[in-house]
């Protein structure tokens, strides 16, 4: 699978040269394939958040490159334009970005940017709130009277309007009570499976990453020391909680179970399939 | 980001003997400096106004590049001034072209404003720099505190402005925070002309203004949660107190602008 945004030994720096100076990133090697869901797990201020303002140009990199289908987005400054209506970013709290007066006009704010035309713009608002579940009769009200979850959802809804490629996700479900934190996650994965996108996104919550991902970047201290499909990472259980981050629950009680000696695979990090390990395991005890 | 790297009211925590004086010694000491550089006259006031600005730097251990980097912003009024006064100071002619002429006391007086307002920035720049947020309002609630008597509601408005320079960097933050996250979405910022570049604003400040509101309610409440109701009959934490060294700063400053004074009616 060839990448469709990579970046090569990318290095940032922020405020060089003064007493506050501080590397974010160091030589990072990352890339994401077409169709791709991917997740970025790190602590706070191991550098995640820079990385994926590196992926649509908001940050120039000190030292590196960004390539997405192969080219360079620094080529140009029209490059570097068509690259952000490409690749789709959602910031952390993102419904503190809406500004509209209707929450019909703050989706489209996106589109119109790219010079589409009114029928298009028209489309987008329509399939992009149809993807995350926002009723018609939303679209006319004011962005602010809507309660915090639908707030988030009309925020992502502008970025899908833009239909990126690839769609960044800073933390999407930070705030959010478990059911709407599971809406906002579902929207994603029906966005992911209809447009055959690469989304990319970053959590620090193990189970969620577990459940949704299909391939884990560890970032810690502006480096990628695991990458993998969670299986792999989460075999690492110790480093990762020497970093801070741990691995899903599943795994820690499948690790136990483990060394007190019970037969079990140990790579289980969902609840589903620790169920289906334990039945597997009892099923053998009965036969013995 | 040229957002961060905006130095206004910015303290850099240390521990030499300057950040340790009294803030109100350092206000009145800054008032009675800025006073000697506009009774100064001629270079011998300067050059001993200088030579006081460079030791309590010195002393300060405050790096003179932060200082230079803070004049940045005034380099357009520097010039603006500096050309005024070269070419509309009437006097003893060097050069004269078309319609201007200019003169050896323009020239004179051009370099005595430059060097004034370059030294008054300067040492405002060492009080920010020297003294946190915190201390600089309470020395000037403290400074003021004889207005209480008029009326003046002195509590109310060093309050305001503690918190008002408290959020300057939360509010740069967040500025830069919506930027990103509007260009993300195709907002264009940085070219159009005029009008165009007003309209692009709109997505900026409209979060910029509902998140300050917010802010500030969230603040409001926090602040009632903790039962304040204005200075009457409030007690500080960290009371302030005069030491020998504080009055010895601000006598130190006091001498030099009576010495400029004197130095400038000799016309020195």
């Amino acid at each position: 699978m060839g990448a469709i945004i990579e970046t090569k030994q990318l290095t940032h720096t922020y405020s060089q040269g003064t007493p506050f100076e501080h590397t974010a990133l160091d030589c990072v090697d990352f890339s994401a394939s077409r169709g791709e869901y991917l997740a970025v797990i790190g602590r706070t201020g191991s550098g995640k958040s820079t990385l994926i303002q590196h992926l649509n140009g908001l940050l120039k990199p000190t030292a590196g490159q960004v390539l997405f289908d192969g080219a360079d987005i620094w080529e140009s400054k029209d490059r570097t334009r068509q690259v952000r209506c490409q690749v789709g970013l959602v910031f952390q709290y993102p419904e503190y970005q809406l500004f509209e007066e209707t929450v019909y006009q703050d989706i489209a704010f996106g589109p119109k940017n790219m010079g589409l035309d009114r029928d298009e713009v028209d489309r987008r608002v329509k399939q992009s709130a149809r993807f995350v579940g926002l009723e018609p009769g939303v679209l006319e009200k004011s962005p602010f009277d809507l309660s915090g979850g639908q707030k988030r959802r009309v925020a992502i809804a502008g970025v899908i309007a833009m239909e990126p490629q690839v769609l960044v996700l800073d933390e999407p479900t930070a705030g959010l009570d478990p059911s709407g934190a599971a809406r906002i996650l579902d929207n994603i994965r029906t966005y992911h499976q209809e447009k055959n996108a690469c989304i990319i996104l970053v959590s620090h919550s193990m189970e969620e990453v577990a459940r949704e991902a299909d391939r884990l970047v560890v970032i810690h201290r502006g480096a990628i020391p695991f990458s993998g499909t969670p299986e792999r990472v989460f075999t690492h259980g110790e480093e990762l909680e020497a970093m801070g981050l741990g691995v899903p629950a599943m795994t820690r009680v499948f690790a136990r179970l483990r060394s007190m000696g019970v037969d079990l695979p140990a790579s289980v990090y969902t609840i589903p399939q620790a169920r289906e390990a334990v039945l597997a395991a009892l099923h053998r005890r009965e036969e013995h | 980001m040229a957002l961060r790297d905006i130095t206004l009211g910015q303290y850099f925590p240390g521990e030499s003997p300057i950040h340790r004086l009294d803030p109100r010694a350092k206000l009145v000491a800054m008032i009675c400096y800025i006073v000697a550089l506009f009774l100064g006259k001629w270079f011998v006031s300067y050059a001993l106004l200088l030579l006081i600005l460079a030791a309590v730097v010195k002393v300060s251990t405050v790096k003179p590049r932060a200082l230079v980097r803070g004049l940045k912003p005034v380099v357009f009024i520097l010039v603006f001034t500096a050309v005024l006064n070269i070419f509309y100071t009437p006097g003893q002619a060097l050069v004269s072209f078309w319609i201007f002429t200019i003169t050896k006391e323009g020239l004179l007086h051009a370099f005595f404003m430059v060097v004034r307002i370059v030294m008054l920035i300067t040492c405002t720049f060492l009080l920010t720099y020297t003294t946190s947020p915190l201390a600089l309002t309470d020395g000037l609630e403290s400074l003021l505190g004889p207005l209480k008597k008029l009326r003046v509601p002195v509590h109310e408005l060093s309050m305001m402005m503690s918190i008002a320079l408290r959020f300057i960097p939360t509010l740069i933050e967040e500025t830069d925070k919506i930027m990103s996250a509007q260009r993300a979405r195709g907002a264009d910022f940085d070219s159009g002309n005029l009008i165009q570049r007003a309209k692009a604003l709109i997505p900026l400040l409209v979060p910029l203004f509902i998140s300050a509101f917010r802010r500030a309610d969230e603040l409001a409440t926090a602040m009632e949660c903790r039962c304040y109701h204005g200075g009457e009959g409030r007690t500080r934490m960290k009371q302030l107190h005069w030491r020998p060294g504080d009055v010895l700063f601000m006598l130190g400053a006091l001498a030099a602008a009576v010495a400029a004074g004197v130095l400038g009616c000799w016309g020195l």
